[in-house]
C-alpha cells in the first residue's frame, strides 16, 4: 500500500501548470541574488491529483466512519460549510483592505462575536486566537495584565487541576507564570481542601475544564470559583468542552471569568488533519479592556434605512496582538453558518444529544470496561483498557483492534489520572445504530482479550498499514526526503 | 434538528437503557439557579435559506475578482490552479483530526512528511515543523527558541524595524512575560552594519526580513557571520514564494527560517486561516517547537510515517514542552504542499519571475509620474514603495473609481513615512492594469 513521495514520481521536465509569458518587458535579475538550484519535483497534474486522492484514501475521517476521540469533539462538518467559505465575497478578500468596503466579513465577525458572548454569558469576545492553545494563552496574557493593571504583581502561579489537558500547564509557562497542580478527589472534581490550601496571594488565577476530561461535571464548581475569586484570583475556562453545555449553563453566569471556544470543536468546523482551528476568547466585563486586538465593533449606529458601520478596534489595555490580522476569517464563516442553522433552540438540542449519547455508550460499555468515575457523564466518559485476567492487553491494543471494525479509536493514555484511559466522546451527530455497532465490536474486544489476546496485540490487522515503529522513527530520525536525481 | 439523527423511539430506548426520564436528568448536578438559560440568538434556519444569507453578505464586500489589486504587506493575491481546492475538498483530509493514529493516518502523515520536504527545500535548511499559525506566530516561536537555546541567559533580541509591523507586534505579545530586551525601533534603512554593531554577547537571536517590509532584497551574509560571532542566532523571515527565484536563507547563514505561507496556494480569506513556515538547522531540532512527522517502518515492513519527538512537546511534557501548541495548520500545509508539487521547480520559478518583472515594470511607470518618487534605492522583489504627492488614504480612496485597490499606507505604522504607499504586484495584473494604475496615480495626484 506504500505510495511513493512526489520526490519519488518526479521526472526532470516534466510540468503541471504553465504560466503565461511576461507581458511586460524583462527587469534584470541580480545575479548575486539569484538562485542557483531549486530542488522542488516535477510532475504533471494528473501524477499530483492520483499522488494525493491515493494519499487521502488511506486516512480515516468523519466522514468515512466513527470518530469517538475524546475531548475532539470529531462531530459531522456541514458541507454547506465548505461551500459559502470559498464564496468569492469572503475567500477573495484582503485583511488590509478599507473595512468600509468589507463591511460583510465585518457584520459577520461581529455576529459571531455577539453570538458566542450569548452563548456563552460573556460581555466580550476576541476572534483572534488561532486554536485552542493560542486561546488559552490568550486567557493567561489576560490574567496576568489585569493583575499588573491593579498593581499587583506578587500573583504569579496558576492552578491547574491534574486531570487538565497538556496545553493548559504549557500556556502557563509560555507566558512565564509558575503552575501549580491541584489533585482530583475519588469522585472527578477538583480536591477541594487541596485547593483551599494554594489559594492566596500570590495566585493570580485557576484554569478549569468544565466538564474536565473524565467528561464530568464539576459538582463543586460554586464553591471552587468563590474559592478562587476570594482569595483575588480569576478563573479561566478551558471552553474544550463546550459541547456538553449550549444552551445548557453558560459559563459566565457560573462565575468565569474567561472561556476560550474552540469552533472547530463545539461549531463544526473541521479539523483538517491538525488545524485550522480557531479559538476565540469570552471575557466578563471587568477584562474587556484586555482582550487582543483588533475586534469588531459599530463605529457609527445604523438606523431602519441605513446599516451600522462597522470598524475593527483595540480594546484600551489590549495584551496586544496575537497573531496576523483578524483571526481565522475562514473558519469564523462555517461557525457563523452552523450557529445560524441551529439557532436559539438548536443549541440545546446538540448538548441534548451529546450527553444522550455518551451516557448510552456509558451504561452498555460498563458491564465490559472498568469505569472509575461511574456516575451521569456529560458529553464523554473514560474507561480503563485493561482487565486483570487479560494481563497482556493494553489500551493501546484495544485502540488498534478497533480499527480493525471501521472505528478510530478513543483517545488514549488520557487523562493520566485513568490508568489505560481510553476517553470516548461519541458526540450528536452519531445514530443510535453506530453507537450500537460500536458497543457491538468493543465487547468482541473485550471477550478476545480473554480468549484470543494476541489478535488484540498484534492489530490492526484489517488496515493499510501495520502497527508503526515509533521507537525507530525517533531513534533514526528521518525528517525529510531530498530530490532523487541529487 | 441540523445534523442529529435520533428518532423519537431511539430516544425513548436510549433514555430507558440509561435509566432516566429524559434530558433534564442529565443536569442535576448543574447548579439550578444558572441551568436552561434564555438566549437571545436568532432563529434556526435551513440550508437553502442561510445559503442565500452568506451570498448576501459576501457581495457586500468588493473582492479581488473586480478590481485589480496592488495591495500586499504581507497577504498576497496570487493564482490557485483548481487541483489545489480539489484535494483539499477531500473529505479524507479534511475530517481528520491530527494523526495521533498512524495506521488510519498515513494520508495526512505523509502529506506532513512531504510539506517538511519542500520546506526544507524552498528555504536551503535542514529541519521543517509540520507547521504554525501563521507567519508571524512561527517568528514569535523563533524568537522563544533563541531563548531557549540560551537556556534563558541572554536576553537581548534584535529584529529589523524593516520587518513587518505585525509580525514585531506578536513578537512582544509572545514576550511579554520574558523579561526581553527587545531591539526593534532602529532605522527603516536596514542597513547590514548597523545591524551588526547593535549586537554583542548579550543577544540572543538577530532578525531580518526577506525580502523585507518594503519589499527589499540584499544579501544578509555578513550579518550572518557577525551573529554566529557573538553567539547569536540569526533568523530570516521570508516570502517562501520569492524563494523561486531568489537565493535561500540558508545560503547566507541562517539558524532559523520562518514565514508565511499563505502565497503558496491559500486564499486570502481576510487573512486567515493562513500557514506558517518554521525551518532550522538539524542541530536545534529537539528545540524546535510544534509537530514533526518521520519516516519509520511498520509490522509488516512498509515505510510509513508518525508523529515523532513527541517529548518535546506540551501532551507530553506538559509546563516543560517547547511550547504550548497544540493543533497545526494541517490543512493549509496541505495545500502549500500541493501547489508546490503543481508548480514544482519550473512552475515557481516562472510566477515569482512574473511578479518580479511586472513589479518592476510598475516601479518604472509610477516612478516616471510627476509628483511621485520611488523610495526604495536597490534590489527588490515584488513590493516597492513610492512616495505620493498627497495622503495615501485620499489616493486610494480615488483609486477605487478605477477599479484599482491600492497599495498599502506606510504612515499607519512608520510617522517617517506619511504619504508613501506600499504597492505589491503579483502575475494575476496585466500590463493593462499596471498602465491603468499609473494612469489613475497620475490622475489622482491632485484634486
Amino acid at each position: 500500500m506504500t505510495e511513493p513521495l512526489i520526490y519519488e514520481l518526479s521526472s526532470a521536465g516534466r510540468t503541471a501548470i504553465e504560466m503565461p509569458a511576461p507581458d511586460v518587458e524583462k527587469a534584470e535579475i541580480p545575479a548575486s541574488l539569484e538562485r542557483e538550484e531549486l530542488p522542488l519535483p516535477e510532475l504533471s497534474e494528473i501524477d499530483v491529483v492520483r499522488h494525493f486522492t491515493r494519499l487521502s484514501q488511506l486516512n480515516h475521517g468523519v466522514d468515512t466512519g466513527f470518530y469517538p476521540l475524546g475531548s475532539c469533539t470529531m462531530k459531522y462538518n456541514p458541507k454547506i460549510n465548505e461551500e459559502v467559505a470559498r464564496l468569492p465575497g469572503f475567500a477573495l478578500t484582503h485583511p488590509l483592505q478599507d473595512t468600509a468596503l468589507l463591511q460583510g466579513n465585518l457584520a459577520l465577525m461581529y455576529a459571531v462575536q455577539q453570538w458566542l458572548m450569548e452563548i456563552g454569558g460573556f460581555r466580550a469576545v476576541s476572534l483572534q486566537p488561532a486554536a485552542g492553545a493560542q486561546g488559552e494563552l490568550t486567557g493567561i496574557l489576560i490574567i496576568r495584565a489585569y493583575h499588573e493593571d491593579r498593581g499587583d504583581t506578587k500573583r504569579n502561579r496558576i492552578l491547574v487541576p491534574d486531570s487538565a489537558h497538556g496545553t493548559n500547564p504549557a500556556s502557563i509557562a509560555m507566558s512565564g507564570m509558575e503552575v501549580v497542580e491541584v489533585p482530583s478527589d475519588p469522585r472527578g472534581n477538583i480536591d477541594i481542601e487541596a485547593l483551599r490550601s494554594q489559594c492566596g496571594d500570590t495566585i493570580a488565577g485557576l484554569m478549569l475544564t468544565n466538564p474536565n476530561t473524565l467528561g464530568l461535571f464539576e459538582e463543586h464548581v460554586h464553591e471552587v470559583i468563590q474559592l478562587v475569586h476570594d482569595s483575588g484570583g480569576l478563573v479561566y475556562g478551558d471552553g474544550a468542552n463546550m459541547n456538553a453545555l449550549l444552551g445548557v449553563v453558560r459559563p459566565g453566569d457560573l462565575g468565569f471569568d474567561i472561556l476560550h471556544y474552540n469552533l472547530h470543536k463545539t461549531f463544526s468546523t473541521p479539523h483538517g488533519g491538525g488545524g485550522p482551528g480557531a479559538g476565540p476568547v469570552g471575557v466578563a466585563a471587568h477584562l474587556a479592556d484586555f482582550l487582543p486586538s483588533p475586534i469588531v465593533d459599530i463605529v457609527e449606529v445604523g438606523d431602519e434605512n441605513v446599516p451600522p458601520l462597522y470598524g475593527l478596534v483595540e480594546p484600551a489595555k489590549s495584551v496586544g496582538r496575537m497573531k496576523l490580522f483578524h483571526g481565522h476569517f475562514g473558519v469564523l464563516v462555517r461557525a457563523y453558518t452552523y450557529m445560524r442553522m441551529q439557532g436559539n433552540e438548536g443549541l440545546r438540542d446538540i448538548a441534548d444529544h451529546a450527553v444522550l449519547n455518551a451516557n448510552y455508550l456509558r451504561v452498555k460499555l460498563q458491564d465490559a470496561y472498568h469505569i472509575p468515575y461511574d456516575r451521569i457523564c456529560m458529553h464523554e466518559f473514560v474507561a480503563e483498557g485493561k482487565w486483570d485476567d487479560a494481563p497482556e492487553v493494553h489500551a493501546l491494543d484495544i485502540s488498534k483492534r478497533l480499527m480493525d471494525f471501521g472505528f478510530h479509536p478513543p483517545t488514549n493514555y488520557f487523562p493520566l489520572i485513568v490508568p489505560e484511559a481510553l476517553m470516548i466522546e461519541p458526540t450528536e451527530t452519531e445514530s443510535k445504530q453506530t453507537l450500537d455497532a460500536f458497543v457491538e465490536a468493543m465487547r468482541q474486544i473485550a471477550r478476545e482479550a480473554r480468549e484470543d489476546p494476541e489478535i488484540l496485540t498484534t492489530a490492526p490487522h484489517e488496515t493499510p498499514f501495520g502497527r508503526m515503529d515509533e521507537v525507530r522513527a525517533a531513534r533514526q530520525l528521518v525528517l525529510c526526503c531530498w530530490p532523487v536525481d541529487e | 434538528m441540523a445534523f442529529i439523527p435520533h428518532t423519537d423511539e431511539e430516544r425513548r430506548a436510549m433514555f430507558e437503557a440509561i435509566g432516566v426520564e429524559g434530558f433534564e436528568d442529565f443536569y442535576q448536578i448543574i447548579p439550578e439557579n444558572v441551568r436552561f438559560p434564555d438566549f437571545d440568538l436568532p432563529g434556526a434556519v435551513t440550508e437553502m435559506e442561510i445559503a442565500a444569507e452568506l451570498q448576501a453578505l459576501a457581495e457586500v464586500n468588493l473582492n479581488m475578482r473586480h478590481v485589480a489589486c496592488f495591495l500586499g504587506a504581507g497577504a498576497y493575491n496570487h493564482f490557485i490552479p483548481a487541483a489545489v481546492d480539489e484535494i483539499l475538498h477531500r473529505n479524507e483530509f479534511y475530517t481528520a483530526y491530527t494523526p495521533y493514529q498512524p495506521e488510519i493516518s498515513q494520508g495526512t502523515l505523509q502529506a506532513i512528511f512531504e510539506y517538511q520536504s519542500l520546506m526544507v527545500n524552498l528555504t536551503g535548511m535542514d529541519v521543517s515543523n509540520a507547521s504554525h499559525y501563521d507567519g508571524a506566530t512561527a517568528f514569535a516561536e523563533g524568537v522563544i527558541m533563541a531563548l531557549n537555546v540560551h537556556h534563558g541567559k541572554r536576553k537581548k533580541v534584535v529584529l529589523s524595524a524593516a520587518i513587518h509591523p505585525q509580525y514585531r507586534q506578536v513578537v512582544r505579545t509572545y514576550t511579554r512575560g520574558a523579561g526581553l530586551s527587545l531591539v526593534d525601533d532602529g532605522a527603516i534603512d536596514n542597513d547590514a552594519q548597523t545591524l551588526i554593531e547593535t549586537l554583542d554577547e548579550s543577544t540572543a537571536l538577530v532578525a531580518v526580513q526577506y525580502p523585507d517590509f518594503f519589499g527589499r532584497i540584499q544579501d544578509w551574509t555578513a550579518l550572518g557571520e557577525a551573529a554566529h560571532e557573538v553567539g547569536a542566532l540569526f533568523c530570516v523571515v521570508v516570502n517562501p514564494l520569492a524563494l523561486g527565484l531568489l537565493k535561500p536563507p540558508g545560503a547566507f547563514g541562517a539558524d532559523i527560517v520562518v514565514g508565511d505561507g499563505q502565497p503558496l496556494g491559500i486564499p486570502l480569506s481576510f487573512g486567515g486561516p493562513s500557514l506558517g513556515i518554521f525551518t532550522t538547522l538539524e542541530k536545534y531540532v529537539r528545540k524546535m517547537a510544534g509537530r514533526l512527522v518521520g519516516e519509520t517502518v511498520d509490522s509488516r515492513g512498509q515505510r510509513g510515517y508518525v508523529l515523532t519527538l513527541a517529548p518535546r512537546e506540551q501532551h507530553i511534557r506538559r509546563e516543560k514542552a517547547t511550547s504550548n501548541i497544540c493543533t497545526n495548520q494541517g490543512l493549509m500545509a496541505l495545500a502549500a504542499t500541493v501547489y508546490l508539487s503543481l508548480m514544482g521547480k519550473q512552475g515557481l520559478r516562472s510566477v515569482a519571475e512574473l511578479c518580479f518583472h511586472k513589479a518592476h515594470a510598475a516601479a518604472k511607470r509610477i516612478a516616471a509620474l510627476d509628483g511621485y518618487r520611488l523610495w526604495n534605492t536597490g534590489d527588490f522583489f515584488h513590493e516597492f514603495v513610492i512616495e505620493c504627492p498627497r495622503d495615501v488614504k485620499t489616493i486610494n480612496e480615488r483609486l477605487l473609481e478605477w477599479d484599482i485597490i491600492g497599495g498599502y499606507d506606510l504612515g499607519r505604522d512608520y510617522a517617517e513615512l506619511e504619504q508613501h504607499m506600499l504597492i505589491a504586484v503579483t502575475e494575476m495584473v496585466s500590463e493593462a492594469e499596471i498602465d491603468d494604475l499609473a494612469a489613475a496615480l497620475k490622475a489622482v495626484s491632485h484634486d
